[in-house]
């Protein structure tokens, strides 16, 4: 309780920087924030092209011409906002070591900014990505509500992941290398540019040990069926309330010594 | 508004290895880590309004003092009372970062200090005019020298006037304009009340500011007294290298002086006298002295300089020289030498007491080979009888020629 109102005392800071983070993330550029719309959409036609095109990829579950498309974005946006938090998170005390070190604030400021700015470049990809939907027709309608409680319990476990990792990786840095490693063979255990279907038996059970393959899933049933079973998401909220507990214990604990860290 | 530290230490852990600290995470595992004091059993208290300087070598545990006060960091042991608003300039820099330009950084660093955007809105051309960057405000902080980091970062410390306002080295990078320009302010900010904590080297600013002062050394609190005597026996405390004695006594109108030195050599007697060789005590504006040293070898010296400095009333150096810079180094003395200096000189001083403070070595500084470093080693005063009145401690006499047009 203390530490949310501490946090909202320094509101101006967290969206001040949240606000600055943008304008300067594209401030050297000349193509400005387009670099923020140019990134995955270079990384959905490369994979449209290849999985789509080449290997003659088709969706068992749902047919139509940007079915695959859709698929794809469904997965890779939410997948990016996921890796977005939880490796920001991973580095946000190491990387603002310089506040840390000089000025006194309430720490936990940090994290938060990493959420919501990384919450603002999502809502921009995510908005053009719902303009796509409306003009080829495939919009989901109302039932595109049902993607609040799988992002809210994402947020969950990629806030909860990250500022374990984040404590973690000021004494042990090989965690931050550890898990930019994993991160990548998480990408590809997790259903996103393949369809679930074309798994074998055996490793499509090891898929429900997967929390991301999960809330994944249940984003892509929205867009491309309008449907999704959001008692799936019970366990990994069960995950992700134990990760932030976990997240917020350990950085208690060692708030202090990670300054003498850093 | 007032700092009340007692009983602060810091310790950081040490582990023999690595694996050590994660072996130690783990549950029901007994401590890996062994302590490292850097800090220990500081306890000091600064009155409201009170401006306390803090000196120290390099590594003597100043910064991280600062730290623990402005809460920065944790202390292991003991606790920080502090109360008011409280404005830090620790390091270099206020946090900056890097890739946001001077306005960006501005409103971020007025933010962490709890001012509303639109009071920042109000404050930023006061900023801008204090910190002279120019054009450089909207430029990415990157590109800034030290200087300029450290120009905004004070105009941002100090555009509201804090309670408290601790200020670390930082200053000393500006140049001597901006330094001159931001000790006005800080003895505007004394005059109207902020509780000010200087971690400093430089012995004009803890001495024309200050109080009070604290020596830290070794992460202890070696010394708290006034800036002159704290700050005397820092500089001996320097030219402590190998058994040097150092000492104080309280002289008899409550001043402290400091002798230091190996002791091979030491001044016997110091006295002024006037035109016909009458000691005096009093000198005239102007009237022609000479100060007499007396000194004795206890062995033989390769090379003895003789160096001397008139110190004003707050402790500053009207003048200071040696003869080494005279060009009179004495060679190869016998143990048992009796010496004598005369130096004359007209006492073109300002009216005011002043000190003389001697010091035997054998090159021009007194790190070298330090055989007596006296401070305090005589006072005199000096009126004015027969000059028009001035201001100052130094007397240059003018001609002013003034023209009606």
């Amino acid at each position: 309780m203390a530490a949310l109102r501490a946090l909202w005392a320094f509101r101006g800071f967290i969206l001040g920087s949240v606000q600055r983070e943008f304008q300067s993330r594209y401030r050297n550029s000349l193509l400005g924030g387009a670099w923020l719309v140019l990134n995955p959409l270079a990384m959905i036609f490369v994979y449209t092209v290849i999985f789509s095109q080449i290997m003659q990829a088709r969706l068992p579950m749902a047919e139509g011409k940007f079915a695959y498309s859709i698929y794809l974005c469904a997965g890779i946006l939410t997948w990016g906002l996921f890796t977005e938090i939880v490796t920001r998170s991973q580095n946000v005390f190491l990387d603002n070591a310089n506040l840390i070190k000089k000025l006194k604030f309430p720490r936990l400021c940090l994290p938060v900014i990493v959420v919501l700015s990384a919450l603002c470049n999502f809502g921009l990809i995510f908005a053009i990505f719902l303009v796509f939907l409306g003009l080829c027709g495939q919009f989901p309608g109302w039932n595109i509500w049902l993607i609040l409680p799988a992002l809210g319990v994402q947020l969950l476990l990629s806030v909860g992941l990250g500022i374990v990792l984040g404590v973690f990786n000021v004494f042990f840095r090989d965690v931050g290398h550890l898990f930019s490693i994993m991160l990548n063979f998480w990408f590809w255990c997790t259903p996103i540019v393949y369809p679930a279907s074309i798994l074998p038996e055996r490793v499509a059970q090891l898929m429900a040990w997967n929390p991301m393959a999960t809330i994944v899933g249940i984003y892509q049933n929205i867009f491309l069926t309008g449907t999704a079973d959001l008692s799936r998401l019970l366990p990994i909220l069960a995950l992700a309330l134990f990760l932030c507990g976990m997240g917020g214990y350990l950085f208690r604990r060692h708030a202090d010594e990670m300054v003498d860290e850093i | 508004m007032s700092i009340t530290v007692s009983g602060l230490g810091k310790a950081y852990r040490q582990y023999r290895s690595h694996w050590g600290r994660l072996l130690e995470w783990l549950p029901f595992t007994a401590p890996r880590h062994t302590m490292k004091w850097v800090l220990r059993e500081i306890s000091f208290h600064v009155e409201s309004g009170e401006a306390v300087g803090i000196i120290g070598i390099n590594g003597a545990g100043k910064s991280t003092l600062l730290k623990m006060i402005t809460g920065t960091a944790a202390a292991t042991e003991g606790t920080v009372v502090l109360q008011g608003r409280v404005a830090a300039m620790l390091e270099l820099g206020m946090g900056f970062h890097p890739d946001f330009t001077g306005r960006q950084n501005v409103y971020m660093a007025g933010q962490l200090l709890g001012l509303e955007r639109q009071e920042i809105n109000s404050l930023i051309p006061e900023i801008e005019a204090f910190a002279e960057i120019g054009e450089y405000i909207d430029q990415p902080v990157r590109v800034y020298s030290s200087g300029m980091q450290v120009r905004l970062a004070f105009s941002v410390a100090t555009a509201a006037r804090p309670d408290v306002l601790i200020v670390d080295e930082a200053l000393s990078v500006g140049d001597a304009y901006f330094q001159h320009k931001s000790f006005d302010r800080i003895r505007s900010f004394r005059r109207a009340g902020t509780t000010l904590l200087l971690v400093s080297h430089d012995k004009q600013a803890i001495q024309s500011i200050c109080d009070r002062a604290l020596l830290l050394d070794d992460g202890r609190l070696a010394m708290e007294g006034g800036p002159e005597a704290v700050m005397d026996y820092y500089n001996a405390l320097l030219a402590d290298r190998q058994n040097q004695r150092i000492s104080q006594e309280t002289l008899a109108d409550g001043r402290t002086r400091t002798l230091s030195g190996t002791g091979e050599a030491a001044v016997t007697a110091v006295s002024l006298l006037d035109e016909a060789g009458q000691q005096i005590e009093v000198a005239r504006v102007g009237q022609t002295v000479t100060l007499r040293v007396e000194a004795y070898t206890y062995a033989a010296i390769e090379k003895l300089v003789l160096g001397y400095g008139i110190k004003d009333r707050l402790g500053q150096v009207v003048y200071g020289t040696n003869t080494y810079h005279t060009q009179q180094i004495l060679r190869d003395l016998p143990a048992g030498s009796n010496l004598r200096f005369d130096i004359r000189f007209p006492a073109c001083l300002g009216p005011g007491s002043y000190a003389v403070q001697t010091a035997l070595v054998s090159s021009e500084t007194h790190l070298d080979n330090n055989y007596e470093w006296r401070d305090l080693a005589m006072t005199f005063t000096v009126i004015n009888v027969d000059r028009p009145h001035f201001a100052g401690t130094a007397w240059i006499e003018p001609e002013i020629l003034i023209e009606r047009l």
